[in-house]
């Protein structure tokens, strides 16, 4: 099957509109080989990944500086966090500090939102169901799909940028309706209450689920955002599936049970206790503020606590009296940044991490090299405040 | 035995070297290190193998949306697989950062029998007539 391009598509894929246009179009036309698109559709919204110098590195920043010398956004392009809070002290390397500037300005001269988010879907009026976005993001893109009713496939930080070039996007995978339609369902035969029960159980099926779209069936179709909200980020983090839904499957399914949950347990909880509490892997929205707030009460914490949630977030939470309320029990709120690879989290800092998030799991393990204690907020609380 | 097998281009070019291959994903951000191409992840069979110079056969990438900048940085860094080969459906983040990385990148057609492709054979990737071909050394 070919990518039907019109003749203007051509045109800017020979470079007749500049070489940023040109390879932009190349990008797209690869991934529309990839996923079998018969063409190209408009996308109403972008949001990258790639923008922690953490993650994309020399590389990243040397492409991003290159590129954005030409390239400019058509739609409006929202971005993720970046690797600390530039209000904040830290004892981050001149270097990290003049690459991650390099990365920011770079993103800002193509024109895009300072958002440094990994939840805009809080944060921006969301276009309505049905329309075609372009996020970046896993948990985002997972959220926008089971959630909202947005159309995205599950972008890369490159997919999205070249979309947010061209203001296109393939259509195919997960912007076509009949593969929204879930054929394989995990089954759940055991109790979820927390939002760690449910992290797990994304993270499970990430790594069980080949397709694009899983059934949990209608166990799932009335819980509360906290627990979404871990459940896609989780998914996001371990497969390659971009959407959940709670219709119902027949034909094929998967069983979810104590033994699965206790193998993903095993991979990812590698301590008892840790350094460092670090909560916001997506970051928190205010519900989530709230949320922790009331359930300290007038504790304090009996450990050092992180706490990552987007700038907008911080700044409505301070007029409330819930950033307060955090940070006189002993809570640091860091804006701009999240837990997962985030420097803040280094090996040379911290030994261990106690965390709620699953995707924060897998990246500390695996990629800050720190262990973790994997363990449901109520338990935190519990156990590290008083 | 040698044998051939037929191939959707998605990223052309030709390119050779010794096969690495998986039936497991890959996550391109958490489990490879960029610098050196090693790859890191103590739960993945390939973990200790290097990436460099060799044809990876794998199934499909996973996780992070980043991975495409990884991918990037393997080939900025030297580190690169030659070529990539996705066994099962070739993911955006795969195909995103072979087309910027220009790593040729094919995917098997489901329409033929597949063998058991085993590690250390050498391999060449036309990514322009769209053909795998492997020979046992």
């Amino acid at each position: 099957m070919f990518v039907h391009l019109t003749r203007e598509e051509e045109d800017a894929l020979d470079e007749k509109q500049g070489t940023a246009i040109s390879t932009a179009y190349k990008i797209l036309l690869a991934i529309g080989k990839a996923t079998n698109a018969e063409k190209l559709i408009p996308v109403e919204w972008v949001h990258l990944s790639g923008v922690n110098y953490n993650t994309i590195g020399d590389a990243g920043v040397n492409f991003l500086t290159e590129y954005s010398q030409e390239a400019r956004f058509l739609v409006p392009t929202t971005i993720n966090p970046m690797g600390y809070d530039s209000h904040k002290q830290n004892n981050l390397s001149s270097n990290f500090k003049k690459q991650q500037g390099q990365i920011t300005n770079a993103y800002e001269k193509m024109g895009s939102v300072p958002s440094f988010s990994c939840i805009p879907y809080e944060l921006f009026q969301l276009p309505d169901r049905g329309h075609n976005v372009s996020f970046a993001e896993s948990n985002a893109a997972v959220m926008a799909n089971s959630i909202f009713g947005l159309h995205t496939n599950k972008e890369s930080s490159l997919s999205a940028l070249a979309s947010a070039i061209t203001g296109k996007a393939p259509y195919s995978d997960l912007r076509i309706n009949s593969i929204r339609d879930p054929k394989i369902k995990i089954k759940i035969e055991k109790e979820l209450k927390t939002e760690l029960d449910y992290g797990i159980l994304g993270y499970f099926s990430g790594n069980s689920v080949k397709e694009s779209c899983v059934s949990f069936g209608h166990q799932i179709s009335s819980i509360d955002m906290y627990k979404t909200k871990a459940l896609a980020a989780a998914l996001g983090t371990s497969g390659a599936c971009g959407m959940f839904s709670s219709k119902e499957v027949y034909d094929e399914s998967i069983s979810y049970g104590k033994e699965e949950e206790k193998s993903i347990v095993n991979e990812l909880n590698t301590t008892d206790s840790g350094d460092v509490i670090a909560l916001g892997s997506p970051q928190l929205g205010m519900y989530e503020l709230e949320l922790v707030s009331n359930m300290i009460g007038g504790n304090k914490f009996s450990k050092k606590c992180m706490i990552f949630c987007p700038r907008p977030i911080y700044e409505k939470s301070c007029k409330s009296g819930i950033a307060q309320r955090l940070e006189n029990a002993g809570a640091s709120i860091i804006c701009d940044a999240c837990t997962c690879l985030s420097p803040l989290l280094s090996r040379e800092e911290y030994d261990s991490v106690i965390t709620n998030s699953v995707k924060a799991a897998h990246y500390l393990n695996k990629s800050n090299g720190v262990s973790v204690c994997l363990t449901d907020i109520k338990s935190i609380i519990r156990n590290y405040t008083k | 035995m040698d044998y051939s097998l037929n191939c959707k281009v998605i990223v052309g070019g030709r390119a050779k070297g010794r096969i690495l291959s998986t039936k497991q994903p890959i996550n391109f951000l958490s489990s490879v290190d960029h610098l050196t191409g090693l790859i890191t992840d103590k739960n993945h069979e390939l973990c200790g193998e290097f990436l460099k110079d060799n044809l990876l056969i794998f199934p499909y990438a996973v996780g992070s949306s980043v991975g495409a900048y990884s991918i990037f940085a393997l080939k900025c860094n030297g580190v690169s697989p030659s070529g990539i080969i996705c066994t099962l459906k070739t993911d955006i983040t795969t195909a995103s950062g072979c087309a910027i990385a220009n790593i040729p990148l094919l995917e098997l057609s489901k329409d033929q029998e597949i063998p058991e492709i085993e590690n250390f054979s050498e391999g060449t990737v036309d990514g322009i007539s769209g053909i795998l071909q492997i020979k046992k050394v």
